[in-house]
């Protein structure tokens, strides 16, 4: 056991940062170990069988991006900006408390920043193959999970077996198919579920160290929905249209862009970027062989626009569109994010293709363009 | 029937009113100011006068939010797209906006919205734009439009407003004289415009310009030359949104 003090900055925090600064300090007291993650690619099921807590620490909020910008371009993805600014501030809990934190060179922006972040913390960054058409792409990024699984052994001094790696992808399969099946209830006409409470709740889910506790409350939240929505309960009103979000993450965005989509005649029923269902489809084949290359294959199949070409989000798009009767998609980009801004042609041609209103738009994590934003959403929904 | 359409724009607030969703009974024009709620009363003080008060009204416009009196705000993407087809017929065409604050590319086809653009934060190639570029030049806006016609061979490189100004400044301290500076300021206007059009509308498309610069000839000429086929107008295009407003209460309301 070991004490540990509070850095001043910590005491003016909201009460949500606060409870997960406890609980990630209670962890830290407790003698565990706590691994950052910034992105869907990074392997979870490698840090729970190493017995680590893995936390996200995408930064979601305007708030320390004047810090970020001494160090790194004004012009530059909010969400970067926000996550090295929590870092080189010390005012997020799970950043000041991660042991390890974990990357992967996705978009440039990312890689870039993870370099200056590692003169900070503990950074380690895994080498994703972008062409996963590539014969040797699973090969190569296999490999690069066994090069992650031997760092962690020794960073923090534990064997990590072929057995916890399956137990760890049955429970991780568990939890995504839960997501999944919570997320499929927005099928429904109308759906059981305002986008934003729905993004809000699985967005909250990576801050839970808890994996058995998420999966109950998971499993229950969605038995109690169909309940209530068979016995007649409809907290969304009846010909509402249904929307479609895609693109960048969008948590820092959330106010602005879905919430003003409900606001103004809308819903949003599926959200196909990460979160959302894009993550929690793929499942990792825990029956196979060799669990660590069914682990490296389960990551492959994520449709993130920095790989080239991105077929997987060509696939799914379309289908999610059909299952899920869209009236519009909408695709959410961040402000100087090359991989998404300039893959939204192709999203928009695609969306031409299949007969469905398309709107793109930019926005970064200040309230300067909130007005604008407001006026492109309502006049996309009057135009359904 | 009456019908009202109040449109409050960032710099002018234009008021419609219908009868029968036919014939223009009543238009004007006034500045916003700065604040909205003051100019939608202003509105209704002079609908009151005129006696059509009661009659229903839809607002639209960046302050369509602040008219209590409407029954409903609707955007001005959807509202131009109406007036539009009490203009120019049900299209297809392509309608392009240039407001005080932004600038939107519309495509109409069947009198409806089809697709649209806006400009993003930045008020290159808006009114705000012109107006400011105006005022550095001593001249109104309109007066600027007309001596343009008489420049010609200065280009302004900057698409960021206060960069543009300065240039300005700087073109006027080397003796350019109005007329170029003019054709400049407007040969950016219309350059950004072109490229934002030409994001949504293919060579050639019908064109028609609504919003207040669509009262100076030039700016319609030097329009039509760039994007290669004639911009259609009319007198009464600055009030597009305000009559799509009038004519989508007329819709909700008649019998
Ligand atoms: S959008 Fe791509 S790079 Fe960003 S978090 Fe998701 S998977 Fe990672
Ligand atoms: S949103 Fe785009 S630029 Fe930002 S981190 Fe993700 S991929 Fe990179």
């Amino acid at each position: 056991m070991c004490a540990y003090t509070l850095p001043p900055q910590f005491e003016t925090f909201t009460q949500a940062r606060r409870e997960g600064f406890l609980k990630a300090m209670a962890i830290k007291e407790a003698g565990g170990h706590i691994a950052g993650t910034f992105c869907t690619f990074t392997p979870c099921e490698l840090i729970d069988a190493a017995g680590v807590h893995p936390v996200s620490l995408c930064g979601m909020s305007q708030e320390p991006i004047p810090a970020a910008e001494r160090d790194l371009p004004k012009n530059l993805c909010p969400l970067i900006k926000s996550s090295y600014g929590f870092a080189v501030s010390d005012t997020c809990p799970y950043t000041y408390f991660s042991d390890l934190i974990v990357g992967e060179t996705t978009c440039d922006g990312k890689k870039k920043m993870y370099e200056l972040l590692g003169q900070i913390k503990d950074v380690y960054v895994l080498q994703l193959p972008q062409g996963i058409q590539r014969e040797q792409a699973l090969e190569q990024w296999t490999g690069e999970l066994r090069r992650f699984r031997s760092v962690l052994e020794e960073k923090f001094q534990v064997t990590i077996t072929d057995e916890a790696l399956r137990e760890a992808s049955i429970l991780r399969n568990q939890i995504r198919q839960a997501q999944t099946g919570l997320m499929e209830l927005q099928k429904l006409d109308p759906p059981p579920f305002s986008g934003l409470d729905l993004y809000r709740l699985l967005d909250g889910l990576g801050f839970s160290f808890d994996l058995h506790a998420t999966l109950q409350k998971l499993a229950d939240l969605t038995a109690q929905l169909r309940r209530d929505y068979d016995a007649g309960a409809r907290p969304v009103p009846a010909g509402r249209k249904r929307i479609l979000v895609t693109g960048c993450p969008i948590g820092g965005v959330l106010e602005k862009t879905v919430k003003v989509v409900e606001e103004n005649g809308g819903v949003v029923v599926c959200f196909e970027n990460c979160s959302g269902i894009k993550p929690s489809r793929y499942l990792v084949d825990t029956q196979a062989e060799d669990i660590l290359t069914a682990i490296a294959q389960r990551y492959l199949r994520i449709g993130c626009a920095v790989m080239t070409p991105n077929t997987q989000r060509m696939e799914l798009l379309p289908q999610l569109a059909e299952e899920f009767q869209v009236d519009g998609i909408l695709d959410i980009e961040l402000q100087a994010c090359h991989p998404y801004t300039v893959e939204r042609c192709m999203i928009k041609q695609l969306a031409d293709r299949i007969g469905i209103p398309f709107l793109a738009l930019d926005a970064d994590y200040s309230q300067s363009d909130l007005g604008q934003l407001t006026t492109r959403i309502a006049a996309f929904l009057e135009m359904l | 029937m009456y019908s009202i359409g109040v449109d409050i724009g960032s710099t002018c607030a234009k008021l419609a009113v219908l009868e029968d969703g036919q014939e223009l009974a009543f238009h004007t024009v006034m500045p916003t100011g700065w604040s909205s709620g003051n100019t939608a009363q202003a509105i209704l003080d002079l609908l009151e006068e005129r006696g059509f008060q009661g009659a229903p009204c839809v607002a639209t416009g960046y302050g369509r939010r602040n008219v209590p009196y409407a029954q409903k705000a609707v955007t001005e993407i959807t509202c131009h797209a109406k007036g539009g087809g009490f203009l120019f017929g049900e299209g297809p065409y392509v309608l392009i906006d240039i407001g005080g604050q932004d600038t939107k590319i519309i495509a109409v086809s069947g009198g409806a919205v089809q697709d649209f653009l806006m400009n993003d934060k930045c008020s290159a190639g808006t009114g705000r734009f012109l107006e400011i570029m105006a005022n550095t030049l001593c001249v109104d806006p309109a007066r600027l439009c007309e001596l343009a016609r008489a420049g010609s061979g200065v280009s302004i490189s900057s698409m960021c407003t206060v960069f543009a100004e300065s240039e300005v400044i700087s073109l006027i301290g080397s003796g350019a004289s109005k007329e170029d500076i003019a054709f400049g300021v407007v040969d950016s206007i219309v350059n950004k415009v072109a490229s934002q059009y030409g994001r949504l509308a293919g060579p050639g498309s019908a064109c028609c310009l609504t919003g207040g610069l669509c009262e100076s000839p030039y700016i319609l000429e030097a329009l039509s030359k760039k994007l290669g086929t004639p911009v259609r107008s009319s007198p009464l295009a600055r009030y597009a949104g305000a009559i799509g407003a009038a004519l989508i209460a007329y819709g909700e309301n008649k019998r």
